[in-house]
C-alpha cells in the first residue's frame, strides 16, 4: 500500500510543481512566450516538466547514480535498503543506478531513432509529393516494398547482417519507422501542394528545398507532430522486443526493457521493483503525448470546445 | 400581405467565441415572415446574415450560442423546444440551401438517394413516391434529363445544376420555410440567372416562405418581397423591395448601390508598344484543347479584362503567360522578346516582371507564415533586400495597401478579414516591383463594399506605378468599372476584343450580348423582362 500511496503522492507533487512552473512562466515572460504559457494546459506543463527531469537525469547520470552502471556491488536480488534504495538485480548490480543510466541509454536511443526517422521520412515524403511523377513513384514503391516485410523480421535481418552496435540499432529502427513517416508526410503534403500558395511560390522561382521547408512543412506539422508522439512510444517497444531477442541494447548496458525482463521473477514474490523501469517508460510516454497533444492543438489551430 | 405570421424573431442575440471570451455578433434582430413571403437578408460579410438564417431553424453554429430573444415558428418556440422536436422540424418544415452545393452534397451518394433521405426519415412519403416526386421537382427546376439526372453523383453535374438539385431537395417535404444562404454567389452570371429564375418559380408554385441571404442587392431584388439590410449584427432598415430600391432611407443602404457606380476615368488610347503580347497561342491539357489561336496585347498603365464564363479558357491564358502551361504553338512576348515557354526555362528577372494575384486569398497565402515573410519574400528574392532594408520595404508595402504596419506586420493570414487578405496578395505582387500583374477573379470572392475598396486600391497603384493589369473576371460590373480593353472568350477562343467603350456599345456578338444581359440590374422587374425577352427569341 505504501508504494501505491507514494506513487500517487509523487504524481500529485509533479502536477503541483508543473502548475507552479506555468504560473511562474506566466508571470515572468512577456510577449509571445507569455501568450504560449497562458494557453498551456496543465497536462502540457506536466509533460514538459517530466521530460525535463528525464533529460536532466540522462545528462547527469554519472553524478546522480550512487554506483557505476555495470559493476556488481552486492548480492543477488537484495531487498530495498539504505545502501541500495531499490535493491540489486539478479547478478547484484545496484537497481537505482541502472535505472538512472537506463534513462540515458533507452531514452537517448529512442529519441535519436525517432528524430532520425522523422527527418528522413518527412523530407522524402514531402519531396515526393512536391515533385510527383517518377520520383514519387520510385520512392513510394520502394517504401511499399519495405513495408511489405514485417518490421520485426526486417530489423532482425538487418541487425544480423550489420551487427548489433548502438549505431546500427538506431539506423535500422529509424529505417523501418521512416517508411511509416514517409507515407504520412506524403499523404498530408499531397493536399498541400495543390494550394495556390505553392503555385505562387513556384511562379516566384523558389527551389524545392525552400518549398519543402517554408511552404509545405509548416502546414504539415500538425499530423507529423501527432505521429511523432505515437512513433516515439513504438520505438520503445521495438527496442525492448529486440533486446528481448538478444539483438537490441547489449548487456551489460542498462536498458529499461531488458531490466523488466531480467528481474521479472521478483514479481512472483510480491516485489514491485521490476515494474519501476516499466513505470519509467509509461510515465515518459504519457508525458510526451501530453506535450504532443498540446502542440497538435496549437499547430492545427483547434480551439478547446 | 395580411397573411398569417409564420416566423417571428424578436430581439435575437447571438454570441460567437473570440479567443477566451464571447463577442456579440447578432445584436437584437427582429424579423417577421408571413406565409408565402420571401424576405431578402442583405449585408456585407460579418453582418451576421448567415447566423440569423441558421437561427431561424433554432440552430447555432459551433462556437456560437443564442443568448437572448425568441424565435417563434408557427407557434413553436424554437429556443425552448426540446432538440428532438426541433430536429423533426428541420428538413420537414424548415429547409436550408447552402452557398456551395458542391461542398454540401455528399460526394459518395447519388443525388436522388440524398433527395429521398429527408422525406423517408420524416415519414412524409415512402421511397418510391419520393423518387417519383424528385423527378417531378427536377423537371420543375428545369434540370436537363430530369428522369436520369438524379442517378448521377454530385461531381457528374455542373455547379448550377447542383444548386438547383439542392433547391429541389430542400422542397422534398414541401416545407413552409426555406433558407437560401447565398445560393448563387459562387456561380457565374449566365448560370446565376437560371438558378435564380428556378428558385423564384418554385417558391411561388408551392407558396413557400423563404429567407434569401445574399450580399448582392440586385440579385435579391429579383426574388424578394421585402428586404432587410443588416450591418454588424444590427438592422439598418427594412422595406418592401420596390420602396427600398426607389427610396432607401439610410446612407449605408445607399452605399450598397454606390459600388456599382465606381468607375476609372477613361484612358487615352495606347501610344507605346505593348509590354506583353500573347501571339496565336494554342494550348491543351493532354489531348483536350483549351485555348485556340488566342492573341491579345497588354499595354503599360492599362487594364485588359478577360471575360467569359467558367471553362472559357481565361484562367488557362494566365497559366500560359506565367509558364505553368507551355503552349502547343504560339508565343508570349515580353517587351517584344519571346519568353521561354516553360516556367523552368525562365530567368528570375523574367519571373519578377509578371506577378499574379489569386481569386481565393485563403488558399493563395500560406496560413503559417507571418505577413513579414509573406510580403518580404519576393523583395528578398528578387531585389536582394535583407535585414533593415527588407523590414522598411515591407512596412512601405503595408502602407501602400492601407494597412498599419505596426499592427499587422507580425500577423498570420488567419487573423485578417477577406478583404485584408486580398490586399496582402496585392502587396506580395507589388513587392517584386513587376510591370504586369495578372488578377485572377480577385474580387469575386468578396462582397461589394470590400470589392470597391480593392478596385480603388488597384486603380491607385496602377496610376502610381504604371502597372499593366490583366484582369480575369466573369463580373461585367467590375469590367465596366476598371477595364480599358476587353477580351471576350468562349470555349477557348477569343470571340471579340477591343476598347471598353466599343465593347459596351451595341451591336454585340451574340455571346457578348448574352453575358451583358445576364448582369443583374437594380430593378425588381429585370429578371421577368429578361426571361420574357429570351423566351420570345427564336431558338
Amino acid at each position: 500500500m505504501g508504494f501505491a500511496t507514494s506513487v500517487a503522492l509523487g504524481l500529485a507533487g509533479l502536477f503541483a510543481i508543473a502548475w507552479l512552473m506555468r504560473a511562474g512562466a506566466r508571470a515572468m515572460f512577456a510577449g509571445s512566450a507569455r501568450a504560449i504559457a497562458h494557453d498551456m494546459p496543465l497536462t502540457a506543463a506536466f509533460g514538459i516538466l517530466v521530460i525535463g527531469v528525464y533529460a536532466a537525469v540522462a545528462i547527469a547520470a554519472p553524478a546522480l547514480a550512487p554506483f557505476p552502471e555495470r559493476e556488481i556491488v552486492g548480492g543477488q536480488f537484495q531487498a530495498w535498503s539504505a545502501a541500495h534504495p531499490l535493491g540489486t538485480d539478479r547478478i547484484g548490480r545496484d537497481m537505482l543506478s541502472r535505472l538512472i543510466y537506463g534513462a540515458r541509454n533507452t531514452v537517448g536511443i529512442a529519441f535519436a531513432t525517432t528524430a532520425l526517422a522523422f527527418v528522413v521520412g518527412a523530407v522524402l515524403g514531402l519531396w515526393a509529393a512536391l515533385v510527383g511523377g517518377w520520383l514519387d513513384q520510385g520512392l513510394s514503391r520502394f517504401v511499399d516494398a519495405l513495408m511489405a516485410i514485417p518490421a520485426l523480421i526486417f530489423s532482425l535481418l538487418l541487425l544480423t547482417i550489420f551487427g548489433t552496435s548502438v549505431i546500427t540499432l538506431i539506423l535500422v529502427i529509424a529505417a523501418v519507422d521512416a517508411t511509416r513517416v514517409f507515407r504520412l508526410a506524403r499523404a498530408v503534403a499531397q493536399g498541400i501542394v495543390v494550394m495556390d500558395y505553392i503555385e505562387a511560390a513556384k511562379l516566384r522561382g523558389e527551389g524545392s528545398w525552400f518549398l519543402i521547408r517554408r511552404e509545405i512543412l509548416p502546414n504539415a506539422m500538425a499530423p507529423l507532430v501527432a505521429e511523432f508522439g505515437l512513433r516515439f512510444c513504438f520505438v520503445f517497444l521495438s527496442i525492448s522486443s529486440l533486446s528481448f531477442l538478444g539483438l537490441g541494447i547489449q548487456p551489460p548496458t542498462a536498458d529499461w526493457g531488458s531490466m523488466v525482463k531480467d528481474n521479472a521473477t521478483l514479481i512472483t514474490f510480491g516485489d514491485v521493483t521490476p515494474l519501476l523501469p516499466a513505470g519509467c517508460i509509461a510515465l515518459l510516454t504519457v508525458a510526451v503525448n501530453f506535450v504532443v497533444d498540446w502542440q497538435l492543438h496549437r499547430a492545427s489551430g483547434l480551439k478547446e470546445q | 400581405m395580411a397573411r398569417e405570421i409564420l416566423l417571428k424573431i424578436e430581439g435575437l442575440r447571438i454570441e460567437g467565441r473570440a479567443g477566451d471570451g464571447w463577442t456579440e455578433i447578432v445584436k437584437g434582430i427582429d424579423l417577421t415572415l408571413h406565409k408565402g413571403e420571401v424576405l431578402g437578408l442583405i449585408g456585407e460579410s460579418g453582418a451576421g446574415k448567415s447566423t440569423v438564417g441558421l437561427a431561424a431553424m433554432g440552430f447555432a453554429r459551433d462556437g456560437c450560442r443564442i443568448t437572448g430573444g425568441s424565435i417563434m415558428f408557427d407557434g413553436i418556440d424554437l429556443r425552448t423546444a426540446p432538440e428532438p422536436q426541433r430536429r423533426a422540424l428541420r428538413g420537414a418544415r424548415i429547409a436550408y440551401v447552402a452557398q456551395s452545393a458542391a461542398a454540401s452534397f455528399n460526394p459518395a451518394h447519388k443525388l436522388i438517394d440524398q433527395y429521398c433521405e429527408a422525406p423517408v426519415i420524416h415519414a412524409v412519403m415512402d421511397r418510391a413516391r419520393a423518387e417519383h416526386d424528385a423527378i417531378d421537382l427536377y423537371r420543375r427546376m428545369q434540370l436537363p434529363n430530369p428522369e436520369d439526372i438524379g442517378f448521377r453523383y454530385p461531381h457528374q453535374v455542373s455547379g448550377g445544376q447542383l444548386q438547383r438539385a439542392m433547391t429541389a431537395m430542400a422542397m422534398a417535404c414541401r416545407p413552409d420555410l426555406i433558407i437560401f444562404d447565398e445560393p448563387t454567389t459562387a456561380l457565374d452570371v449566365t448560370t446565376q440567372i437560371e438558378v435564380l429564375a428556378a428558385i423564384r418559380d418554385i417558391v411561388r408554385q408551392f407558396d413557400t416562405a423563404a429567407i434569401y441571404i445574399t450580399h448582392d442587392l440586385a440579385v435579391v431584388a429579383q426574388a424578394a418581397d421585402r428586404i432587410k439590410v443588416l450591418l454588424r449584427g444590427q438592422e439598418v432598415e427594412e422595406a418592401p423591395t420596390r420602396t427600398m430600391l426607389a427610396a432607401p432611407r439610410e446612407d449605408y443602404t445607399r452605399s450598397l448601390w454606390a459600388v456599382r457606380s465606381f468607375a476609372r476615368p477613361e484612358q487615352p488610347p495606347p501610344t507605346d508598344a505593348p509590354i506583353l503580347s500573347v501571339r496565336n497561342v494554342t494550348a491543351a491539357y493532354g489531348k483536350v484543347a483549351v485555348l485556340e489561336d488566342v492573341s491579345f496585347d497588354i499595354h503599360p498603365g492599362r487594364t485588359i479584362a478577360i471575360v467569359g464564363e467558367s471553362g472559357s479558357g481565361k484562367s488557362t491564358a494566365a497559366r500560359v503567360i506565367t509558364g505553368l502551361l507551355p503552349p502547343k504553338s504560339g508565343a508570349v512576348l515580353f517587351e517584344g522578346k519571346p519568353l521561354p515557354p516553360a516556367l523552368k526555362g525562365r530567368k528570375r528577372e523574367q519571373l519578377r516582371q509578371v506577378q499574379m494575384i489569386y481569386q481565393m486569398a485563403d488558399t493563395a497565402l500560406n496560413p503559417k507564415l507571418r505577413l513579414r515573410e509573406l510580403i518580404g519574400r519576393p523583395a528578398q528574392m528578387y531585389l536582394g533586400l535583407e535585414g533593415k532594408a527588407l523590414e522598411t520595404r515591407v512596412r512601405d508595402l503595408l502602407d501602400l495597401i492601407e494597412l498599419d504596419p505596426d499592427t499587422y506586420i507580425d500577423r498570420l493570414p488567419g487573423e485578417l478579414s477577406g478583404g485584408q487578405k486580398q490586399r496582402i496578395g496585392i502587396a506580395r505582387a507589388l513587392a517584386a516591383e513587376p510591370k504586369v500583374i495578372i488578377c485572377d477573379e480577385v474580387t469575386s470572392a468578396l462582397d461589394q463594399i470590400v470589392q470597391e475598396g480593392i478596385l480603388k486600391l488597384l486603380t491607385r497603384l496602377q496610376d502610381e506605378f504604371r502597372l499593366a493589369y490583366m484582369f480575369i473576371t466573369h463580373d461585367l460590373a467590375t469590367v465596366r468599372a476598371i477595364a480599358d480593353d476587353v477580351v471576350v472568350m468562349q470555349k477557348g477562343r477569343v470571340i471579340e476584343q477591343g476598347p471598353k467603350a466599343r465593347m459596351f456599345t451595341p451591336p454585340h456578338e451574340p455571346y457578348t450580348e448574352l453575358l451583358l444581359s445576364s448582369v443583374p440590374e437594380m430593378d425588381p422587374d429585370w429578371l421577368t423582362r429578361l426571361l420574357d425577352r429570351r423566351a420570345a427569341l427564336p431558338g
